[in-house]
């Protein structure tokens, strides 16, 4: 008995260490004449049905539609604030933040440069749908259907004023970070947005403890600053913002006219509150008009100078791309500058594939990046001449006025305005 | 004609043309999405003819259990006696006995059909992913042990976590109608 064991490892060890590619069948599959025992196959559960998709559409929709009614007409915080917490519950912890706007971008990307991928219908709508809304209602999509934005606002405590410099400067890196995600899935290497998506670890309440902690510390920061994810990171927000510029209707803090009576003036914990402008004095004038003139002269320099640097830069983050990682490893070990292997080394070495493969494939690939580095690096100095030539120009305002970008569609000043006080007022003794 | 050089009407005419102009940006990218549209989604799949069972899909996957777990598949098994996907390296004893199992959870059941054949079943309540049987079941059987992504538990991440630390690229986004390439006998 002892001895037929021992056999048949050596057998088996033997076979094992022959190396076949496909160790298939070695031993082959017994029939079982004597008992007649049918050999079972296994199970495939089947995905979650499509249906349960288009209902996530039918649903944010529905809110889309919801929260531009409860933010432009009824004009009530209380109202918005329980759609914002349904959304919350609905798509960050019941449907755990995937197939998510902001990760759409990616998805779209990726149908545009890669022909053996399609996108979803339902990621299509997640990311079409609210553009078109804020269109023509501007960012209540912010306000009360994103579950990022809600889970910000739900802890929003004492909210600190961000100088507008600042904060305009700090926008600039969710320019970058819209770039890199776009750079990254256009070449195939990864979902950036998705992977560092900070709340996604909250709704699966299970997450890498990095991500737990920078969830935690953007939430810390959410109670002083409002909703800092949104203001100065989300890729999806700077697309928002330019659709809300051209917005058919838009929050007015006031419902008919602005009294100048400046109680709204630190009603807005995101900023998004402008005050009536001064006119200008007439040096003033003068210098900001030789100023816009040189940025006029200096913004093909700018543009040229960032492009440049992103062409230098981003090929060091090619590493993301799988096949370049790989590549850089086998070529060290091949130098001998590592000692040891990797599971991936291991993986590719036992496939048998020429290392110049690799290496060309890798390349391939860098120059991608390269090339992305130009037209990223050049986009960004776009986006920074554009902040510096708003800078300089000085727009009239009479009244309090909600910014049409920044505004976030929360529906929070609407109380601070007396006239609105005295609107809902007068509503209350016609219904009592 | 003075109407012309009204600021206002000026602005209003610009802001016009480009929220038409993002309108129909908008609708190009629907209609160009909409014909690139497939019947079918993508899912994530592991090719099990590529995948090295590393051990990955059983620590990287954003479900506290993984959503990878061990299908067996039996047409391919040799039902073996002394099964190098169920036993430990040194097993004291060639029986059931917990000690002499390779599997760290307990999830490989098996049981006799006729001597010397057993069959071998998975009990996915307890299987994490780990593919130590599936290495063995490689290194000296027919291979019938493979990780597979199981698709009542996958959350269908757009950017999955285990894919992007598997090391030999065996993890790849296939469309929903083919969700499971699973171990074939003819298959060579």
């Amino acid at each position: 008995m002892g001895r037929r064991v021992v056999l048949t490892a050596v057998v088996a060890l033997c076979l094992g260490l022959s190396g076949r590619a496909y160790p298939l069948e070695r031993f082959p599959p017994p029939e079982f004449t004597e008992t007649q025992h049918q050999i079972p196959s296994p199970t495939t559960p089947e995905p979650r049905q499509d249906l349960y998709e288009y209902v996530d559409a039918v649903v944010l929709l529905a809110a889309l539609a919801a929260a531009s009614y409860l933010v432009l007409r009824k004009r009530n915080r209380r109202m918005v604030f329980l759609l914002m917490i349904a959304s919350l519950v609905y798509f960050g912890f019941y449907r755990k933040g995937c197939v998510c706007s902001i990760g759409a971008i990616q998805n779209a990307t990726l149908t545009l440069f890669d022909s053996q991928y399609a996108m979803p219908i339902t990621a299509t709508v997640f990311l079409l749908a609210p553009l078109l809304f804020t269109l023509f209602f501007g960012r209540t999509f912010c306000g009360a259907v994103c579950p990022l934005g809600a889970i910000q606002d739900a802890v929003v405590l004492w909210p600190v004023k961000v100088p507008r410099p600042l904060e305009s400067s700090l926008r600039l890196l969710a320019y970058v970070y819209l770039g890199a995600g776009v750079l990254f899935a256009a070449t195939g290497s990864a979902f950036i947005i998705c992977r560092y998506d900070p709340f996604v670890s909250f709704f699966r309440l299970t997450g890498s403890i990095n991500m737990l902690v920078l969830g935690v510390s953007l939430l810390v920061i959410g109670m002083f600053v409002g909703r800092p994810y949104c203001r100065f990171l989300c890729p999806y927000g700077v697309i928002l913002r330019q659709f809300s510029r051209l917005s058919r209707r838009r929050v007015t803090i006031t419902p008919d006219e602005c009294i100048q009576c400046r109680l709204c003036e630190d009603a807005c914990p995101f900023g998004a509150i402008r005050e009536p402008t001064a006119p200008w004095p007439d040096e003033e004038y003068r210098a900001g008009k030789k100023r816009l003139a040189l940025l006029l002269l200096a913004a093909p320099l700018i543009v040229a100078a960032a492009a440049w640097t992103g062409s230098l830069l981003w090929p060091q983050a090619s590493r993301a791309h799988a096949r370049v990682r790989l590549a850089e490893r086998v070529y060290q070990e091949d130098q001998g500058d590592v000692s040891d292997t990797t599971d991936a080394s291991n993986a590719f070495r036992a496939t048998g594939r020429p290392t110049e493969e690799l290496y060309a494939e890798a390349r391939a690939v860098q120059a991608q990046f390269v090339l992305g580095g130009w037209l990223l690096g050049g986009f960004i100095g776009l986006v920074a001449v554009a902040k510096l030539l708003s800078a300089s120009i000085r727009r009239k305002r009479t009244d309090y006025e909600a910014d049409r970008a920044g505004c976030f569609a929360c529906a929070r000043c609407y109380k601070y305005c007396p006239r609105q006080r005295i609107q809902d007022d007068g509503k209350a003794t016609v219904t009592a | 004609m003075t109407e012309h050089n009204d600021p206002k009407t000026r602005r209003s005419f610009l802001r016009d043309a480009c929220g038409g102009a993002f309108l129909l940006s908008v609708g190009g990218l629907a209609g160009y999405l909409g014909a690139r549209h497939r019947k079918n989604d993508f899912v994530w799949q592991i090719d099990p003819y590529i995948c090295v069972a590393c051990g990955n899909c059983a620590t990287y996957c954003v479900l506290a259990e993984s959503a990878v777990k061990c299908v067996h598949s039996y047409p391919v098994c040799g039902y073996c006696r002394i099964c190098f996907g169920y036993f430990g390296p040194e097993p004291a004893e060639i029986n059931e006995g917990a000690e002499n199992q390779l599997c760290p959870t307990g999830a490989i059941d098996r049981k006799l059909i006729e001597e010397p054949y057993y069959e071998y079943h998975i009990d996915e309540k307890l299987c994490n992913g780990c593919g130590k049987c599936v290495k063995g079941c490689n290194a000296f059987g027919n291979g019938s042990l493979h990780l597979q992504v199981r698709h009542d538990r996958c959350l269908n991440c757009n950017e999955c976590s285990i894919a992007a630390a598997c090391p030999s690229g065996a993890f790849k986004r296939v469309p929903a109608d083919q969700p499971y390439l699973l171990k074939q006998a003819d298959r060579r």
